[in-house]
């Protein structure tokens, strides 16, 4: 298969604040994202041609619920539109593909959710098998443990090296002290785990033309692929990504260097791991924005990695890796590369 | 710059029932997924993406089953992807997955859409997680109501639909609904649900799922040159519009009208009512045939029931709408769009069986969602150029 050969580029992006917990509706923080992102464009909701949105009934708590934020895209008249029940990097992905049809020009997409309002211990066993794995009630916690150990076997990290990625994520605290503290699953201490976080972003997408009449220096997407993994943890070597791997290669990752990479690692020990697998040497940044370690807008932090790196094309840089995951212990694993030309 | 052309090579769909409790969620999908597949004379091996839809999580209890089903569906190792529009979710899964094809991200898509509705509790799902539910039909009843009352169409047009989409549906060897002795008399004495809607007007709660295999032109060529007619899909489009406010219709509602113009320019249909020849629209409750064929273009606003009355929507009149049995007949929810674009893909194909439409070389398949919201429709042809 050839190349998508249309120039589809990533122009802006904005999120809302990233916080604890927010009495603000999904539409609400919707509503502001898409404004931030279109204003400094000069754009406005009638300019959209294309919207895909990303969100979970299940986080936000009820059947349905995306329905409402069709009010915050302002789908009057009514919009091309679409929504998928993963993180706003797919819903990127789907727009990437659609505007490749070559009849639209401008798409946003969209990643949002508000898991504060839930306990993930009761909400993430519901994604597992519902016949032999969801009745063991097993938390996401238990299972980023069985990882973690299987990672630090493989000697591909150590509770240290774990820790040393939660400071340098989250700009605060030393090894040592982190180290000292109890465990919450060995291996795993609080600070290896990620925060709950509330928020929305929204993302605009251009074909080549238009994106380049619109900024100064876009970033193009020049490698898309994500790919899914046998679903039940035992049957998996939980020391490598196959997953991300294919993606990566498919995306074209080695065809050139990234100087920068956003990974979704909600945990220490997945940063380590998908660091080996991508084989990103120390010479690239990784995880500059802090994370889904510092902020984890289930839905959009995926989504939000992407934007980072649009950041960096958007500086001046040359090349990003942005990584999104879904599922049990890096299940399914989505690579986005991003470019930007003189 | 137009997108390079899709072929659908291979539809299967399970037989849909109450409860499937002779197969597990898995089981299911692959009941469909085989069969599809048997169709297309492929293997799991020549699919490169999987797309998968259903309606909410909510209505069995599993959240994102994208991520069990990667081994049912053969995905491992290959894009999976996750599509949820209300109700409309079956087209617009099988539109993603064209769309996956005609970017040239992808040869050969495989299109899934399941709903294990006796596994879990749909009306409480669709109360939003909540006792007390008006369900679907209380939701539509309204707008059913308003449309009689504009068109002035008389009573006996919801039984008529109910009885035709029920005579079909014995054609069709996977329907749910299999009612022998169905009868105009037999719909209007059965229960009223939601005024004007009766018990035999609304349709049942189905497990069922349905796959679709897309692919790019050389491989439909390939298809037909081994003798197998492809469907060659014309056009496509997704639709959606904002919940209430005054400004809006729900009876004709802008969303659809934009998504049939968005199909008829881009297939050049200029007169839709001749042009194709049968359509799978998605038709839950009884009186949404007629408002549907208005709001697609297959009938003069207030102008859809005389369609019905006169016979014109049966297998054997000028306009066969829901040949399948449709919605009436088979509801696994999210599966039920997929089944309407599928059963459009079969009839173009002169693949439907004892349903066939004679002569079929256009159709249309058609799903809506939430409260007259979300519209996906295609338009699949014989031929990629049906009309020159």
């Amino acid at each position: 298969m050839t190349a998508p050969s249309t120039d589809i580029a990533v122009i802006g992006w904005a999120s809302t604040p990233m916080v604890r917990h927010t009495d603000k509706s999904e539409t609400q923080l919707l509503l502001e994202a898409i404004t931030g992102a279109l204003t400094p464009l000069g754009l406005d909701r009638g300019d959209i041609d294309f919207t895909c949105l990303g969100s979970c009934d299940y986080i936000t708590g009820q059947a349905f619920s995306f329905v409402s934020n069709l009010d915050a895209i302002g789908a009057w008249p009514p919009k091309r539109d679409s929504h998928v029940e993963m993180d706003g990097a797919w819903a990127l992905y789907e727009a990437w593909l659609r505007l490749q049809e070559g009849d639209i020009d401008i798409a946003v997409v969209t990643g949002s959710g508000r898991s504060s309002t839930g306990d993930p211990a009761l909400i993430y066993p519901m994604e597992m098998d519902p016949y032999f794995l969801a009745p063991l009630g097993a938390d996401p916690l238990t299972f980023a443990a069985l990882q973690a150990r299987a990672v630090i076997a493989a000697g591909l990290a150590d509770e240290r090296s774990m820790a040393e990625v939660a400071v340098r994520s989250r700009g605060t605290g030393d090894v040592d002290s982190l180290l000292a503290e109890d465990y919450l699953r060995q291996p795993l201490r609080r600070h290896d785990v990620p925060p709950i976080t509330d928020g929305a972003t929204a993302m605009v997408l251009a074909t080549g033309d238009r994106a380049r009449q619109l900024v100064e220096r876009p970033a193009y997407i020049t490698g898309f692929d994500h790919r899914t993994e046998c679903h039940n943890p035992s049957f998996r070597a939980l020391d490598d990504s196959p997953s991300t791997r294919i993606a990566a290669e498919a995306a074209g990752l080695a065809d050139a260097p990234v100087e920068v990479a956003e990974l979704q690692a909600a945990f220490t020990h997945e940063e380590l791991l998908l660091r080996s697998v991508l084989g990103l040497g120390d010479d690239v940044v990784v995880n500059a924005s802090g994370g889904a370690l510092r902020e984890n807008p289930i839905m959009a932090t995926g989504l939000c990695r992407i934007g980072h790196a649009a950041d960096h094309i958007f500086g001046g840089g040359q090349r990003a890796l942005a990584h999104s995951t879904s599922g049990p212990c890096l299940q399914q694993n989505l690579v986005c590369i991003l470019e930007g030309r003189p | 710059m137009s997108a390079p052309p899709v072929a659908v090579v291979g539809v299967g769909q399970t037989h849909h029932k109450s409860r499937r409790l002779d197969v597990s969620f898995g089981g299911l999908v692959r009941e469909a997924v085989f069969r599809a597949l048997d169709d297309a004379q492929m293997t799991l091996d020549d699919i490169d993406a999987v797309v998968l839809g259903k309606a909410p999580d909510l209505f069995e209890g599993v959240m994102k089953p994208e991520l069990y089903l990667s081994d049912a569906l053969g995905a491992v190792g290959k894009p999976m992807f996750r599509v949820h529009t209300a109700g409309s979710v079956g087209g617009t899964t099988a539109i993603v997955a064209a769309s996956h094809v005609q970017a040239g991200k992808h040869r050969t898509v495989l299109a899934v859409a399941f709903e294990k509705q006796s596994e879990g509790n749909a009306q409480f799902a669709l109360g939003s997680g909540k006792g007390a539910s008006l369900g679907a039909g209380g939701a539509f009843a309204p707008f059913i109501r308003a449309y009689i009352q504009r068109s002035g169409a008389p009573e006996h047009i919801g039984w008529k639909v109910a009885v035709k989409d029920r005579l079909n549906a014995l054609k069709n060897p996977y329907a749910h609904l299999k009612i022998e002795d169905i009868s105009i008399e037999k719909v209007k004495a059965s229960p009223m649900m939601w005024e004007p809607t009766r018990f035999l007007e609304s349709c049942p709660s189905s497990d069922g799922a349905c796959a679709v295999v897309l692919t790019d032109e050389a491989g439909g060529l390939a298809a037909a040159a081994a003798g197998r007619p492809p469907a060659w899909v014309l056009a496509s489009s997704s639709r959606s519009e904002p919940p209430s406010f005054p400004g809006r219709d729900p009876v004709r509602p802008a969303a659809a009208l934009q998504c049939a113009a968005d199909v008829y320019t881009a297939a050049g249909i200029t007169d839709p009512r001749r042009q194709i020849d049968m359509a799978e629209l998605y038709v839950p409750f009884s009186w949404l045939e007629p408002i549907w064929l208005e709001a697609f273009g297959l009938a003069d606003e207030g102008e859809g029931w005389k369609l019905v009355d006169d016979g014109t929507t049966e297998l054997g009149g000028a306009l066969p709408i829901n040949a399948s049995g449709g919605v009436l007949s088979s509801n696994p929810i999210g599966a039920s769009g997929l089944l309407r674009f599928a059963e459009a893909a079969n009839q173009v194909r002169g693949a439907a069986g004892e349903h066939q439409v004679d002569g079929a070389k256009v159709a249309l398949g058609m799903a809506y969602g939430a409260n007259n919201q979300y519209f996906s429709t295609w338009a699949v042809g014989s031929s990629l150029h049906p009309f020159d």
